[in-house]
């Protein structure tokens, strides 16, 4: 089975405070830059499977994120294939 | 009575709580992570520190120690069980409590001497405990989130065991020090109740209560 690469994005629900995510936004200004309007800061994975085909390699991907790469009571995530 | 305390790879807070049972009169049994052998214990104490490096949530890998498994098990038969700082991440992420541990929200590791509200001794952990406590809280990743309706039905429920009071140090939503679960069996909690077990090392000894608590429940069971 060939292998096919999936991108993983988490990121923290909105309604979740993200300190990271505003700390970094609170540094920016001081550097020079524009202060934005919001940061928010994530986790990013590549998973490399073996599958039969594309959708099947979302699909396995889909569940690993949903049981462990990811913690579906503070997190959302994504997968697309890279 | 035997507690047996887990000690996962990064644990730290292993030996204080071995020390802890001992003192309040009980029996410390070491148990490993790796080993789903639960050694005929009465409760099990699942200790702070970072097992395994806090590698991609604090908490989300303890959950797979072969250990982890049994403690599931046992827990959902009724067996006590208390998570300490990492040990209340490892309980939420397990799915033995709701909600979840996350950064602390003015990012700081926060240690210090905490004064805690005893909201419920209808638990294993909490029946021989005063209304109030000082314990210390040593954490970075010790803010408690939930949805409105998960934080309105452990209100409701009577199932916050423990608010901060005197500031709230990381954050926590509606100021949630620990909980347990509809039982009350399984308890988390942030600071450290194994850290004011001795006068000499620690603001006092009201962290004693949290074991002595448990022992009398097993005796009474």
């Amino acid at each position: 089975m060939p292998v096919h690469k999936v991108v993983v994005d988490i990121l923290l629900k909105p309604e979740i405070l993200d300190p990271q995510g505003q700390a970094v936004a609170n540094a920016l200004p001081s550097l020079g830059f524009a202060a934005p309007v919001s940061v928010r800061i994530g986790k990013h994975a590549e998973v490399e499977v073996d599958a039969a085909g594309p959708d099947e390699a979302l699909e396995q991907v889909a569940k690993m994120a949903e049981v462990l790469l990811a913690n579906p009571v503070i997190e959302d995530f994504s997968v697309r294939l890279a | 009575m035997k507690i047996g305390v887990v000690t996962f790879p990064g644990s730290l807070d292993d030996r204080d709580a071995q020390r802890a049972v001992r003192l309040a009169g009980g029996e410390a049994v070491a148990l490993w992570h790796g080993d789903a052998d639960l050694r005929g214990v009465d409760a099990v104490v699942l200790p702070g520190g970072f097992s395994y490096g806090d590698y991609l949530r604090a908490g989300a890998i303890a959950r797979f120690a072969p250990a982890m498994g049994s403690v599931v098990d046992a827990a959902k038969g009724g067996m006590p069980v208390l998570g300490i700082c990492n040990g209340f991440q490892v309980l939420c992420e397990s799915h033995l409590l709701p909600g979840a541990l996350t950064r602390n929200q003015h990012l700081h590791f926060v240690n210090r001497d905490q004064r805690l509200r005893i909201a419920s001794k209808a638990t294993a952990w909490t029946s021989d405990l005063p209304d109030e406590v000082v314990i210390p809280v040593k954490n970075g990743e010790g803010s408690y989130v939930a949805d409105e309706k998960t934080l309105d039905a452990l209100q409701e429920q009577g199932r916050v065991v423990a608010y901060y009071e005197g500031g709230n140090p990381n954050g926590s939503l509606r100021a949630i020090a620990g909980i347990a679960n509809e039982r009350g069996n399984v308890v988390g909690v942030m600071p450290h109740p194994e850290h004011a077990v001795e006068e000499l090392t620690g603001p006092g000894t009201d962290g004693l209560g949290f074991f002595t608590s448990v022992l009398k429940t097993l005796v009474q069971a």
